[in-house]
């Protein structure tokens, strides 16, 4: 009894863990039913055909194909000018600081139904056509703040006797920065841009309001709750589910062995 | 010499300068221009034009009320819920967790990375009518109750406002998660002791001392979950009906299929001022000297 108050906490820690859990284990589940019908709400019965063919759904791998386009691009995108914006702001004092932080901050504390409709209401008065080019130009926008925020706050951490040692030394500025400065950021960088990529790809409301008649992975997702969901859209949800940890715990394995040589 | 010192003096503007310049034209122009909108009238045929038709603002308020209300109330309920069940995730995963804390984490983060839409529309399934989470709730009794609330109606809980809530606390307990647990790791432990040997209970020492230090992460998460649940339209739309409507929806069914510009452009805009209004109070009220 004595024990179980003691751990009280733990235990709703792990019911809240399981709550978290509990939609992608149904969505993994329901990928091996053979619904009866066009809605995949029911189990029926086991079956592993979405699996062996998961492009046979019409437009399905195509969005998808789009989503993963777009957000490979809004990354680097937002990765560049995220970064630039970074450096400025965490190694030079300048009078258009204090503005420029609030600029990165706001884009971050707006609800994005404000933003989609906003950009999406400039595109259609200057009579840009919808379509891949301002899905693209919405999504590194709204990437761009959370690349800053990643990138400065490892800038910010960074020991600047290190790039000191390195002029010392005769490094040239370029050599400097490449192989003492960069190596130093990079994994801010990383998660700035890895945050970006998953940002892009599962955006659906900014691409909602931007997107005309192009159809992106979430937005087919969408369409599809509506028209009855095909049972790939579970195949490709858990695959993503399990692609992302592997790289996770890939990328958790490879620091701690890093770590342990060092 | 000084030429040098002054082309040292611009390197941080270069470096800006690509990516304000993105910001400018892609965030703030549209806010101004959306500024300019909302006081528009006409039609897609005639075309709009600038008449300072601030009546647009008093009807969509008017028509609208009872969306934005419900809004609010939505998503502090969500917010509330989130830190009543994410506050013992994140202090097992700083306190208690051992070796497991970097399994956990990853288990808090991994739901990510299955579509947003795809994990909403999970829901639907264990929210059924004939599911076991709804036959056990109407077992135990727990849905007469909520009936009797107003929260869920008559044995299902799909369609209700249980179900919009728990899919906004759902989708944005990570949020919530995250910065909490990052401002409790920061919380140095001895500081617990230090409590205990002063005789103070367990739940004393959350009070006076765990509590109060993790006020940066409550702040931030409230933040986090509370603004864009708010402004969300897609859990009122999967797990609700036009009963549940809230204002995300309002604006999307405005711009995209009623074509009503001008009222799509208001209704964002008094949103956005209603949030950072209490955003600014919040911050006054609860603020830490870490945030503003």
């Amino acid at each position: 009894m004595r024990w179980i108050r003691k751990n009280l906490v733990v235990f709703a820690g792990v019911l809240c863990l399981a709550y978290l859990i509990l939609p992608n284990l149904v969505v993994m589940v329901f990928s091996f039913n053979k619904p009866n019908g066009r809605f995949n709400y029911e189990w029926t019965r086991f079956s592993t055909d979405a699996w062996e063919h998961p492009c046979d759904v019409a437009d399905m791998c195509g969005s998808l194909g789009l989503s993963l386009q777009i957000a490979l691009y809004a990354t680097i995108g937002a990765t560049v000018l995220g970064t630039m914006i970074a450096f400025a702001l965490a190694r030079y004092r300048f009078k258009a600081r204090g503005t420029t932080n609030m600029l990165i901050f706001l884009p971050m504390a707006m609800p994005e139904v404000v933003m989609a409709a906003s950009l999406g209401t400039l595109f259609l008065n200057m009579r840009v056509p919808f379509g891949f080019w301002t899905i693209l130009i919405a999504h590194i926008m709204f990437c761009l703040s959370f690349v800053v925020t990643a990138v400065k706050a490892r800038v910010m951490s960074m020991d600047p006797r290190l790039e000191q040692a390195a002029q010392d030394l005769y490094a040239s500025p370029l050599q400097t920065f490449l192989r003492v400065t960069l190596p130093l950021v990079a994994p801010g960088i990383a998660s700035g841009a890895l945050l970006s990529f998953a940002l892009s790809f599962d955006d659906f409301i900014i691409t909602n309001f931007n997107a005309g008649s192009t159809v992106t992975f979430p937005m087919f997702v969408w369409g599809s709750a509506q028209r009855g969901t095909p049972v790939q859209i579970n195949v490709i949800g858990t695959a993503m589910f399990v692609i992302a940890v592997l790289v996770v715990v890939a990328g958790q394995l490879l620091g701690s062995r890093r770590k342990a040589r060092a | 010499m000084r030429r040098a010192a002054g082309r040292k003096r611009r390197v941080p503007y270069w470096l800006l300068l690509p990516g304000i310049a993105w910001l400018l034209v892609f965030f703030v122009a549209p806010m101004i221009y959306q500024a300019s909108t909302s006081v528009q009238t006409g039609s897609l045929e005639a075309g709009f034009k600038v008449t300072w038709h601030f009546a647009t603002y008093w009807d969509a308020l008017t028509e609208y009320y009872p969306q934005f209300l419900r809004s609010f109330e939505y998503s502090a309920i969500a917010t509330v819920l989130c830190l009543a069940i994410g506050y013992p995730l994140a202090y097992t995963i700083a306190f208690r967790a051992g070796r497991w804390r970097n399994v956990i984490l990853i288990l808090v983060i991994a739901p990510f990375f299955t579509s947003f839409l795809i994990r909403t529309l999970a829901w639907e399934t264990i929210l059924a009518d004939g599911g076991f989470v709804v036959q056990t709730l109407n077992q135990l009794h727990i849905l007469d109750l909520t009936s009797s609330l107003g929260i869920t109606q008559g044995h299902r809980v799909l369609a209700t406002p249980l179900a919009v809530i728990c899919g906004l606390t759902y989708n944005f307990l990570p949020f919530m998660i995250l910065p909490l647990y990052t401002s409790l790791e920061r919380i140095d432990g001895k500081l617990h002791e230090a409590a205990g040997d002063l005789y103070a209970k367990p739940f004393t020492v959350f009070r006076k001392v765990t509590f109060p230090l993790s006020m940066p992460g409550v702040v931030a998460g409230t933040l986090l979950t509370f603004i864009p649940a708010t402004g969300d339209y897609i859990n009122a739309e999967l797990l609700g009906t036009t009963n549940q409507k809230m204002i995300g929806n309002v604006i999307q069914s405005q711009f995209l299929r009623v074509l009503d510009y001008p009222t799509a452009a208001a209704l964002s805009f008094i949103l956005m001022a209603v949030i950072l209004a209490m955003v600014m109070f919040y911050i006054r009220k609860a603020g830490t000297e870490e945030l503003v």
